[in-house]
C-alpha cells in the first residue's frame, strides 16, 4: 500500500469511526443530577485572573469571582455586586455600595477595601486599567460597604472598564489576597462568586472541579450576559480537559460528558444529525482574525509596504481556508466588532476590495529589496495554519519573497515576542486572534495602540493612535466617542497597524439535558440545569 | 549477589546525574520560552523580561543546572512553574494511571505473546504458526490511535460495554477502576503482544531443535512439560530481555494511549509541560521515568541470573 493511499485509509478510518461515534449514541449508565460534566477548550492551568490574560482563566474566575458591574446579552454594562453607585456633576468623582449579603468563600464578609486593593491591582495589568489609571484615580474605602474613586483628569468610560467582559476582568478578591504584587500569582483562590474552586480535586491537565457556593445571594433580575441575578442550580461542575477531539466527541454521544465548549467546525454536521445533542452560539460578537506586521524591520518598517498587504487582502479567501463552513464566518472591513457599536466602515475602502495590481505597485514604491520576508506559521492551530498558506499565496502574488516558517503555538509566542531582525530569529509577520469583546473599542482593542515599544507585539509607533485613545476614554458622550473610534479606525487602516481577514463564530455543543446556558464570551454555569 | 545488586544501585546514581544534566541541556537548547507564555498576550518586553528573572531564565546555563541540581539532591523537583504546584504532586497525581496501564499492558502482552509463541515454535510451518505470524506482524504494525478508535467503537460506542474514556481510582470500587482500564490496556499491549510473541517464537524454535529436547519427547515426557518446563526456561533469557525493554516502550507509549483515551497519567503531564515548556515538569518526569528505566534494566539483569545460574557478574 502507498504511503498516501495508507495515510488516505487511517484519516478514513479515524474519521468514521468518530462519525459512527457520534450518530450512534448510547444511553450509558451515568449519573445525573446535580453535576455537570464540560469538556474545556483548554487545559487549565493557571488561576489568577489577574495575573494571566488566557480565556481559560479567565473563563474559571467567571466561576469563582463576582464582579462590581457586568456586561448584558446587550453590551450595556449593569451592576452586579454594588447595590447603587452614584457620579458627580463633573464626572470626577464615583461612590459605590456593595449590595447586602455579599461573603467571601472563607466565610469573610466583603468590605469596600477588599474592591479597593483588587482594582488597584487590576489596574496595574490590563490595558483598559491602565488607561484608567493613566487618569490618576484614588480609591479609598469610606465605610464598610462604600468605596470613591476619584479622578485625577477626566476619563468616561469608569463603568465601561468595571464591567469589561473579557481579560483582563477585574474581578473581586479579598485585600488580603489582592495585596500580592501583580507580577507574582495569587497563592489561594477564594472568591466571592457562584462557585468554589475545589483545590483538593483539581488535577492539572485532566479535571478542575467547582462546587455551589451556598451563601451567594444573586441578584433578583434575570441573569443576561455577566450581568443579573446568578442563580446556581447545579451541585458540582467538572470541567475535563480532553486534547483529542474524537475522544471528545465519543464521550459527549455516549452521554459521560454534558457539555463540549468548543468543537471543530468539521464536528459540527456530525453532532447536529444526533438527535441527543444540541449546537449554538454562544458568542454571537464572534472573533476577529489579524494579520500583524512587524513595524521594526523592513520592508514593513516602510508605510507603503504596510499598505500593501491591506490591499492584497480578501476576507472571504482567509476564511474559507481558516474556517471553511460559510455559516461560521462574515467578512468584516472594521478594525471593532461588526456587530458592536463602534464598527465602521471608514477608511476601509482598500481593505473591502482586493486590488492586487495596486498592492504591487505599492510593494514597488515601497523599495523592497527582495529580502525574504518571514512569516510565521502556526501549524497546531488549524485556523492559523490556513491564514498562513492563503498570506503566502497572496504575498507571493504581489511581489514579496515570502519564507514560511513552521512552528508550533508555544514556539510562536515565543517568536513573536523577539524584536530581532527576521535574519536573527525574529519575524515579519504573524498571524492571530482577538475575541470581538477585545476589539470592541480603541481602549480594549491592542490592534489600534500605537505605542511603539509598549504596543502589542509588532510594536506600531503611532502617536497620533495614542493621542485618539487618550480622548476617546476622556470624551463625555457617545457621539464623541463614535467620531473619535472612527478617526481610529482610518489612522490605524492607513497606517496598517494591522490588517484584519474577517470575523468568525464558533458553536458550542450540548447534551439536550443541559439547558438555561446565558448567551456570554465565556461558558457560564448560573442558570444552567441538566436533568 | 546481594552487593552486586548494591553496586549496581549505586552505579545509577552517575547515570541519573548524566541523564539529568542532558535533559536540562537539551530543554534550554529546544525553542520557546515558558516567560513569554506566562506573561500572555498583553505583555510588554519589560514584563517578559521581569517574569523571567522571577524564574531564574536569565540566570547563566550553568547555574542554573547548578541550582536545579541541589534541589534535586535534597529531594526537590521543584514547582510547575503554571499552576504552581510542586512536581511531585502533580507526578503523585498521574503517577498511579500510568502505572495500572503498564502493569494491565503487559500483563496482557505476555499472558498473550508468550503461549502464542511457544505453540507457533511447537507447531513451525503449520496454520496455527502463520496465523501467529500475520497475527504478529499486523499487531506490530497496527497504530495505536488508530486500534484505540477502533476499540472504542466496538466496545464502548456500539455496544456500550465499556466507557469510551477516563479513569477510575481502584479506590473507587475494583468494577469501575477495570471497566476504565481494560480498553486503553488492550490498545497499549498490542504491539508489544505481537513482539513477545515473534521474540519467543524465535528463542523456542532455537532450543527446540536441541539434543535435551528431543531426548525429553523420547522418554515420553508430555508435551507440555517439555515446552514449559525444559524449552521454554532455556528460550526465556532473550524473552525476558525484550519484556524488559517492553516495560520501558510501554511507557513511551502511554503517551499516544492516554491521550486517545483522556487518562491523566505521566505521558499526558509530559506532554502537556512540553507544549507549555514548563521545564521543571519535564525535567521532573523525565528524571523519575530515567530512574524507572535503570530499575527495570538492573532487575531484568538479576533475573538473568535467577533464570541461568551460569550467569556471573
Amino acid at each position: 500500500m502507498s504511503e498516501i493511499s495508507r495515510r488516505q485509509f487511517l484519516a478514513g478510518a479515524a474519521t468514521s469511526t468518530a462519525a459512527a461515534a457520534l450518530t450512534a449514541p448510547r444511553a450509558h449508565a451515568q449519573k445525573r443530577g446535580g453535576t455537570l460534566r464540560f469538556v474545556a477548550q483548554a487545559d487549565l492551568k493557571i488561576l489568577d485572573p489577574v495575573w494571566t490574560t488566557a480565556y481559560i482563566t479567565r473563563n474559571h474566575a467567571y466561576l469563582v469571582y463576582d464582579t462590581l458591574f457586568g456586561t448584558d446579552e446587550q453590551l450595556q454594562i449593569r451592576p452586579q455586586m454594588v447595590d447603587k453607585h452614584s457620579v458627580s456633576k463633573d464626572g470626577m468623582k464615583y461612590s459605590f455600595t456593595l449590595r447586602d449579603g455579599l461573603k467571601w468563600h472563607d466565610g469573610q464578609p466583603v468590605v469596600a477595601e477588599d474592591c479597593v486593593e483588587s482594582l488597584k491591582r487590576w489596574m496595574k495589568k490590563d490595558r483598559f486599567g491602565r488607561l484608567l489609571a493613566a487618569h490618576g484615580p484614588r480609591l479609598a474605602a469610606a465605610d464598610r460597604k462604600t468605596f470613591t474613586l476619584e479622578l485625577g483628569e477626566r476619563f468616561g468610560p469608569v463603568l465601561e472598564a468595571l464591567g469589561k467582559p473579557s481579560s483582563n476582568v477585574p474581578f473581586m478578591m479579598p485585600a488580603r489576597l489582592a495585596a500580592t504584587s501583580a507580577d507574582e500569582q495569587i497563592k489561594e483562590i477564594v472568591g466571592s462568586g457562584p462557585f468554589r474552586f475545589s483545590k483538593d480535586e483539581w488535577q492539572p491537565g485532566n479535571q478542575v472541579v467547582y462546587v455551589r457556593n451556598a451563601d451567594y445571594v444573586p441578584r433578583q433580575e434575570p441573569a443576561t450576559g455577566s450581568a443579573g441575578g446568578k442563580r446556581v442550580h447545579l451541585d458540582k461542575v467538572v470541567w475535563r480537559y480532553m486534547p483529542d477531539h474524537a475522544t471528545a466527541a465519543a464521550a459527549l454521544a455516549a452521554g459521560e460528558v454534558d457539555w463540549w465548549e468548543i468543537p471543530p467546525i468539521d464536528f459540527i454536521p456530525r453532532i447536529e444529525q444526533n438527535p441527543t445533542l444540541v449546537t449554538f452560539l454562544p458568542d454571537p460578537l464572534g472573533t476577529q482574525g489579524w494579520l500583524r506586521p512587524n513595524h521594526l524591520h523592513p520592508p514593513f518598517n516602510d508605510k507603503r509596504a504596510r499598505q500593501a498587504l491591506v490591499y492584497m487582502m480578501n476576507q472571504e479567501t482567509y476564511l474559507q481556508a481558516a474556517i471553511g463552513v460559510p455559516k461560521y464566518y462574515r467578512p468584516c472591513h472594521s478594525v471593532f466588532a461588526c456587530n458592536g457599536p463602534f464598527a465602521s466602515k471608514v477608511g476601509a475602502e482598500g481593505l473591502a476590495k482586493q486590488n492586487l495590481e495596486r498592492a504591487r505597485q505599492l510593494v514597488k514604491e515601497s523599495g523592497y529589496d527582495g529580502r525574504p520576508v518571514t512569516v510565521v506559521h502556526v501549524t497546531d492551530i488549524a485556523l492559523l495554519n490556513g491564514a498562513a498558506l492563503v498570506t503566502r499565496e497572496l504575498m507571493s502574488s504581489i511581489g514579496f519573497n515570502v519564507d514560511l516558517k513552521a512552528m508550533d503555538w508555544s514556539t510562536n509566542l515565543a517568536v513573536r515576542a523577539k524584536k530581532d531582525p527576521p535574519d536573527k530569529g525574529g519575524w515579519n509577520v504573524l498571524h492571530t486572534w482577538w475575541m470581538a469583546a477585545d476589539v470592541m473599542h480603541p481602549a480594549v482593542h491592542f490592534g489600534v495602540s500605537g505605542a511603539g515599544p509598549g504596543a502589542w507585539f509588532g510594536w506600531p509607533e503611532i502617536p497620533r493612535l495614542e493621542t485618539l485613545i487618550t480622548d476617546f476614554v476622556r470624551a463625555s458622550d457617545q457621539a464623541r466617542r463614535k467620531q473619535l473610534a472612527d478617526e481610529v479606525q482610518k489612522v490605524a487602516l492607513d497606517e496598517v497597524a494591522y490588517v484584519p481577514w474577517g470575523e468568525y463564530v464558533l458553536p458550542t455543543a450540548h447534551r439536550k439535558s443541559v439547558s438555561g446556558i446565558p448567551k456570554f464570551i465565556a461558558p457560564v454555569f448560573w442558570n444552567v440545569s441538566v436533568t | 549477589m546481594l552487593a552486586e545488586i548494591l553496586r549496581r544501585l549505586v552505579a545509577t546514581i552517575p547515570v541519573m546525574g548524566v541523564v539529568a544534566i542532558a535533559v536540562f541541556a537539551l530543554l534550554h537548547v529546544t525553542p520557546g520560552d515558558p516567560a513569554v507564555i506566562i506573561a500572555g498576550d498583553y505583555a510588554t518586553s519589560d514584563d517578559i523580561a521581569r517574569i523571567r528573572t522571577r524564574l531564574g531564565l536569565d540566570q547563566p546555563f550553568h547555574t542554573q543546572v547548578g541550582i536545579w541540581l541541589s534541589r534535586i539532591v535534597r529531594g526537590d523537583l521543584g514547582t510547575s512553574i503554571f499552576s504552581g504546584l510542586p512536581v511531585s504532586t502533580l507526578i503523585g497525581q498521574r503517577a498511579a494511571t500510568t502505572v495500572w496501564l503498564t502493569l494491565f499492558a503487559m500483563l496482557i502482552s505476555v499472558g498473550v505473546g508468550v503461549p502464542v509463541g511457544v505453540l507457533a515454535a511447537w507447531r513451525k510451518g503449520s496454520w496455527i504458526d502463520r496465523a501467529v505470524m500475520v497475527f504478529a506482524v499486523s499487531g506490530f504494525s497496527m497504530p495505536t490511535f488508530w486500534l484505540g478508535f477502533i476499540l472504542v467503537y466496538v466496545f464502548a460506542i456500539s455496544t456500550g460495554w465499556l466507557p469510551v474514556q477516563g479513569y477510575q481510582p481502584l479506590a473507587g470500587g475494583i468494577g469501575p477502576f477495570l471497566r476504565h482500564l481494560i480498553l486503553p490496556a488492550l490498545t497499549l499491549s498490542v504491539v508489544y503482544m505481537a513482539l513477545i510473541a515473534r521474540m519467543t517464537r524465535a528463542s523456542m524454535l532455537g532450543v527446540l531443535d536441541e539434543d535435551y529436547i528431543r531426548t525429553a519427547f523420547a522418554k515420553g515426557l508430555a508435551p507440555r512439560n517439555v515446552l514449559v518446563r525444559h524449552a521454554l526456561k532455556n528460550a526465556s533469557l532473550p524473552v525476558v530481555t525484550i519484556i524488559g525493554i517492553g516495560f520501558a516502550l510501554l511507557i513511551g507509549g502511554a503517551v499516544v494511549t492516554e491521550s486517545v483515551f483522556a487518562l491523566p497519567g505521566l505521558g499526558r503531564l509530559t506532554v502537556d509541560a512540553i507544549v507549555r515548556r514548563d521545564y521543571p515538569v519535564i525535567q521532573g518526569v523525565l528524571l523519575v521515568v530515567s530512574g524507572i528505566y535503570v530499575l527495570i534494566n538492573l532487575v531484568v539483569d538479576v533475573l538473568y541470573v535467577v533464570l541461568d545460574p551460569r550467569i556471573r557478574y
